[in-house]
């Protein structure tokens, strides 16, 4: 907002300089600030149990000694290994769920955008009425539901749910409709190309960024997913590493010495980041782009 | 859209097309049901019978929701996302429209590298951010300690009764700002460049456009994300539960209403009051979100 201060004073040529600084300034604090946090992860992967306390260079920087690989070496030892298996469970939940409901709202936004059917209208408006609906006033219902049915404490339990994704496929749908023109659909069926033919060979190749970008919307939703876990899982073989390492957690702060384990803590949580973190860094254009497709029409 | 399309084919294709509508979106329709309608249509039910020891379970209509209403802890847990979302809702939206506004104007490699830093956060599981926040506040793992030292000067207490309320504020919109100013930068973006010719050959500054033109265009994601974070702060859960951890006399466990609803589910075996905590806060949800997009209708055409 500042900026706009400065500007307001100069002309076009006043505007290379002094706002310019300023804009540096302020983008130079803003890193500082998004990273920090991180950073502090970083440090503290690398450190020992003690050493996060009273590591020789504080909290910011490392200690004499490198743990990070001790570290590792512990995680895949205590608790029989069981941080790996949280690792799995994750990647299982992330991948699975984030596929299963890509696959479902894709094909959804395609018949909106491409079909005319009885009751679209109602049953479209019903879905834009549900992206209001809290998702998280939805676990304890579907964990009262899934407990009547045995459901509960099964993979199951966490990956059916996060099929569910009507914010998918409404951006789907504009995509859709924006992108995909209906005289190619309409030339593939003249040529005899079957319905699903056209869906496949001719509507999928084209709708592939938007798909992509769900895709990836989908997989952050359901690898960041804790509540539900939380609440429908008990055994631990099943946990995703938000559920495990939160207990972990709490086990740390109010458990015995022996109990405490931050050093796997911190450095459980920073390998569990990696790969969300780059695949956002190498997957840019795609959410980038792929936002715009759902904020420019809304 | 298919409005336009389907009046130029042939009548027979409209039986086809009610076909395959269905085949392609029928798949969603299993899936919204068994996972939204059903799961509320039994919570709706659920929150009409009551279980006592004495005398089992039994209907009791609407008295699980006048008891929600007279209930003080659920009010507390209310008034206090209501709080939260009345600070942290302008204070993330202001941050992200200004970056927003700096980076579609700074066009430097610099910029482009402060977007995906500011992105980075929301890559970053929330319990996780969490997690790195809790040891930051920490007095005996956190950097503050040493940092405010060098001043001279006592590091705030951030997990004591008076500073919680700032600490959650501050991890939240760390964790969101950057989503916010990407759906933000990526209308700004799309915003045809001519525009802004024609303004600047009328006399425009760069203020002027910025706030006479840009923001106008960037108004109907601004309520996008408006609502997003209205609906995300007042289901406050996870950032509360993880800090919880570490301050656990600090934060109850029924701070927020959805960690009272959990704890009535799991701590004190009131499914049947959990259910009705959990539909009225639903509820109250959808009936902030709908104020809020009739209040800003006429300024946006999104209700359209």
């Amino acid at each position: 907002m500042t900026t706009i201060e400065h500007t307001r004073k100069g002309t076009e040529h006043r505007i290379q300089g002094n706002p310019r600084i300023f804009t540096y300034v302020v983008l130079i604090l803003c890193c500082c600030y998004f990273l920090l946090p991180v950073w502090w992860l970083i440090i503290a992967s690398t450190k020992t149990n003690s050493g996060l306390f009273n590591g020789i260079h504080g909290s910011m920087w490392f200690d004499s000694t490198n743990a990070f690989w001790d570290n590792l070496k512990q995680l895949g030892t205590y608790q029989d290994g069981i941080y790996w298996r949280w690792f799995a469970n994750t990647l299982l939940y992330a991948l699975v769920g984030g596929f299963g409901a890509t696959a479902i709202s894709v094909m959804a936004g395609y018949g909106f955008a491409k079909y005319r059917f009885r009751g679209k209208t109602l049953y479209f408006n019903i879905i834009l009425g549900a992206l209001m609906i809290p998702a998280t006033a939805l676990v304890i219902p579907t964990f009262l539901l899934m407990s009547d049915i045995n459901l509960t404490d099964t993979y199951w339990a966490v990956l059916l749910p996060v099929l569910l994704n009507p914010f998918g496929v409404y951006l789907m749908r504009i995509y859709c409709s924006q992108s995909l023109p209906d005289e190619m659909l309409e030339a593939a069926r003249v040529d005899g190309s079957g319905e699903f033919r056209t869906f496949f060979q001719v509507a999928l190749p084209i709708m592939t960024p938007a798909i992509t970008t769900v895709f990836l919307l989908s997989i952050v939703g359901a690898w960041n997913n804790f509540f539900l876990p939380s609440v429908v899982l008990t055994n631990p073989n099943l946990f995703p590493i938000t559920v495990g390492l939160s207990q972990w957690q709490a086990r740390s702060t109010a458990g015995s010495a022996a109990e405490q384990i931050w050093n796997l803590l911190t450095s459980g949580a920073f390998i569990s980041v990696i790969p969300m973190v780059l695949a956002f860094i190498f997957l840019q254009r795609y959410w980038v782009g792929g936002l715009a497709t759902g904020s420019v029409k809304a | 859209m298919s409005h336009r399309s389907t009046q130029s084919k042939p009548k027979r294709r409209i039986g086809k097309d009610n076909l395959w509508g269905w085949i392609f979106t029928g798949p969603f329709a299993v899936i919204f049901i068994l996972f939204l309608v059903i799961p509320l249509v039994y919570a709706f039910y659920m929150s009409l019978f009551t279980y006592t020891q004495i005398s089992g379970t039994y209907f009791s209509g609407f008295a699980n929701y006048i008891r929600v209403v007279k209930d003080s802890v659920f009010a507390t847990g209310l008034l206090r996302v209501i709080l939260y979302t009345a600070v942290m809702v302008p204070i993330q939206l202001g941050l992200a429209l200004g970056l927003a506004l700096l980076l579609d104007s700074f066009k430097k490699k610099f910029a482009s590298f402060s977007r995906v830093v500011i992105f980075l956060p929301y890559a970053i599981p929330a319990v996780i951010g969490a997690l790195m926040w809790g040891f930051m506040y920490s007095k005996l793992m956190g950097p503050f300690t040493t940092l405010f030292s060098l001043f001279g000067l006592q590091a705030p207490d951030f997990l004591s009764a008076g500073g919680i309320f700032g600490s959650l504020v501050n991890v939240v919109t760390w964790q969101w700002t950057g989503y916010y100013m990407i759906i933000l930068y990526s209308a700004l973006q799309s915003i045809p460049s001519e525009l802004y010719e024609s303004a600047r050959i009328d006399g425009a500054n760069e203020a002027k456009i910025a706030l006479h033109i840009k923001v106008p265009m960037v108004s109907g994601s601004m309520i996008m994300c408006t609502i997003f974070s209205l609906i995300g702060t007042l289901q406050f859960f996870t950032e509360p539960t993880i800090l919880r951890n570490q301050a656990p006399t600090v934060i109850p466990a029924e701070y927020t209403p959805n960690m009272y609803a959990q704890a009535l589910a799991f701590g004190y075996n009131q499914t049947n009051y959990s259910a009705t905590v959990s539909f009225s806060l639903g509820l109250i949800v959808v009936i902030f979100s709908i104020i809020f997009m009739r209040l800003t209708r006429r300024s946006n055409g999104l209700g359209d």
